[in-house]
């Protein structure tokens, strides 16, 4: 559905987006991470029409965006960064202002903003200037907007940035809830968001893709070593280390930081096996140690994008 | 079309939520009306030519002032992205601000239609050159909205925009008066260049072609350096 090759995008001397390519299809949604100034916010915008790209080019739904960029801004619903939406304007006026330029009839605008109100919540605030309200009504009133033509892209820009947790919550509803039937592109630096609502995730670094792929994928992959913790009571740091020196999947043995307690704390690196923790498992079995916590470290989103952001 | 058509609604009635609208209309008629009447009855003629006079130099303070907003104040909240995301072209943004422009301008110009209304109880008053004035400062109105538009495309800051705007504005307004500082064989260019020449024309009841084909590209040449402005930024 969306086509992206090679696009690059300079502010003057300085490259936000560097030859990124990136297919996008019908009904994923697609969580765009990244540190800060890693060009997210360029490629959106470079998507939606607002910023003209340096070179490459980008297809939504067989058009071009050089030369048909009316019919794609028609396609795409765009919610900007912290939704920068005229102040002076009462909600129902701008979304009616919105109606009218979406060109939706006259006799179904009514409708139309009715259900957008429902599904957003703006109720109470529709009689309010856009001015007065929260932040969270305003991104609101934002994701309205964007939703106003029942559009097949939506293009959201850090949707729950400035959000209180409940509100957080209420807009990955909506965003579940629209993921459904629409392609939705979102970005984020949140990254159990990321996790939480989306199909795929891409990690950009530097204007350059640097990861692509589910969540479950992406955290398969990297290196194949994993860490084991266990807490025993009963026996000192060096007989434990005897018990498992003799087991060869087993790298690495260290100590955990340990409590004042007379419990160990180990933290065993090995290669990884599917029967990992039974091996363990039998062999404490057969001591008289009491085993108090067996877990598997697992690879948490958050260390992989550590991984791939800090290296340069 | 009906793009333009929405943007201009929504321009318009901008204006008239916020208290800048009332605020230019009171000082643009406090002030004409000062300057106006104050001589008006020392020269005892039934005439609105000083009337007519005084209006480029006001304008050129006032129209900035209209326009000022219409794009830095879009560009500093940053709603310039949302409005530009819509499916409309530059062009259509900038001819519904410009529209909107104008007619606040003649909105504004609506509550003057009292002054040969009355004088007319004074006197004979002929409503040719009023007519003429009229036509003229809708035109004069547009070729400075047009300016405005530009300065206000130029940057993010109203005041600066404004300033830019006065600066063109008067610019043009003046430069047919300061025509003894040039040398001979540019008069003739400069003194056409100035807006406030060819609206003396205008409000003389005198609808010469060349004046309203100056209006006109003054008008053009202003949308034409905003759109390219606008492209510029993207």
């Amino acid at each position: 559905m969306i086509h992206i090759e090679k696009l690059t995008k300079y502010y003057n001397e300085l490259c936000a987006v560097d030859r990124i390519d990136l297919d996008i299809n019908k009904g994923e949604v697609l969580g765009l991470l990244g540190p800060n100034g890693a060009g997210k916010t360029t490629t959106l915008r470079v998507l939606t029409g607002f910023l003209k790209p340096t070179s490459g080019s980008i297809r939504i739904n067989g058009y071009n965006i050089d030369e048909h960029l009316l019919q794609i801004k028609g396609l795409i619903g765009y919610l900007p960064e912290s939704a920068p939406l005229y102040y002076n304007m009462l909600v129902f006026d701008y979304l009616n202002f919105v109606a009218d330029i979406r060109g939706i009839e006259s006799n179904k605008k009514l409708t139309r903003i009715r259900e957008l109100s429902d599904l957003c919540g703006l109720n109470e605030v529709m009689h309010k200037s856009i001015g007065e309200l929260s932040k969270g009504y305003k991104q609101r009133t934002g994701l309205a907007h964007a939703m106003m033509s029942n559009p097949e892209i939506l293009v959201l820009d850090e949707p729950t940035s400035g959000l209180d947790p409940n509100q957080i919550v209420e807009i990955r509803k909506i965003i579940k809830q629209i993921g459904k039937e629409k392609t939705i592109i979102f970005s984020t630096h949140i990254l159990s968001e990321a996790e939480a609502t989306s199909d795929r995730i891409v990690i950009i670094n530097q204007g350059k893709i640097v990861a692509d792929g589910s969540a479950q994928s992406l955290k398969g992959s990297g290196q194949s070593e994993s860490s084991v913790n266990i807490a025993l009571k009963g026996p000192d740091f060096e007989s434990v280390k005897d018990l498992f020196s003799a087991d060869n999947t087993i790298v690495r043995i260290e100590p955990d930081d340990n409590g004042n307690d007379d419990i160990v704390r180990i933290k065993l690196y090995c290669r990884s096996s599917s029967d990992l923790m039974e091996n363990i498992y039998k062999k404490i079995k057969a001591t008289d140690w009491v085993l108090v916590e067996l877990h598997q470290d697992t690879k948490t989103l958050e260390k992989i994008f550590r991984e791939l952001t800090m290296e340069q | 079309m009906s793009q333009i058509r929405h943007i201009f609604t929504k321009e318009f009635k901008d204006y008239f939520v916020s208290p800048i609208a009332y605020i230019v209309i009171s000082i643009f008629l406090l002030v004409t009306g000062w300057f106006f009447f104050t001589t008006f009855f020392i020269y005892d003629q039934a005439s609105l030519r000083n009337f007519f006079t005084l209006l480029p130099i006001i304008f050129s303070f006032v129209i900035p002032a209209i326009t000022m907003r219409l794009f830095a104040e879009e560009m500093s909240v940053g709603s310039y992205e949302i409005l530009l995301t819509l499916p409309v072209t530059s062009g259509d943004i900038i001819l519904g601000k410009f529209f909107a422009s104008v007619a606040f301008v003649a909105a504004m110009l609506l509550p003057t239609i009292l002054y040969p209304v009355s004088i007319s109880f004074l006197g004979s008053l002929d409503w040719g050159p009023v007519a003429g004035g009229y036509i003229g400062a809708i035109l004069l109105g547009a070729a400075f909205s047009a300016i405005g538009l530009f300065a206000s495309s130029l940057t993010r800051n109203q005041i600066i925009a404004f300033i830019t705007g006065v600066a063109i504005c008067f610019a043009l307004t003046i430069i047919d008066k300061m025509l003894f500082f040039f040398p001979k064989y540019i008069l003739c260019f400069l003194e056409n260049l100035g807006a406030d020449f060819h609206f003396k024309n205008v409000s003389k009841g005198i609808l010469d072609s060349r004046d309203i084909i100056y209006f006109l590209s003054v008008v053009f040449i202003g949308l034409y350096c905003s759109h390219m402005v606008l492209q510029n930024k993207k």
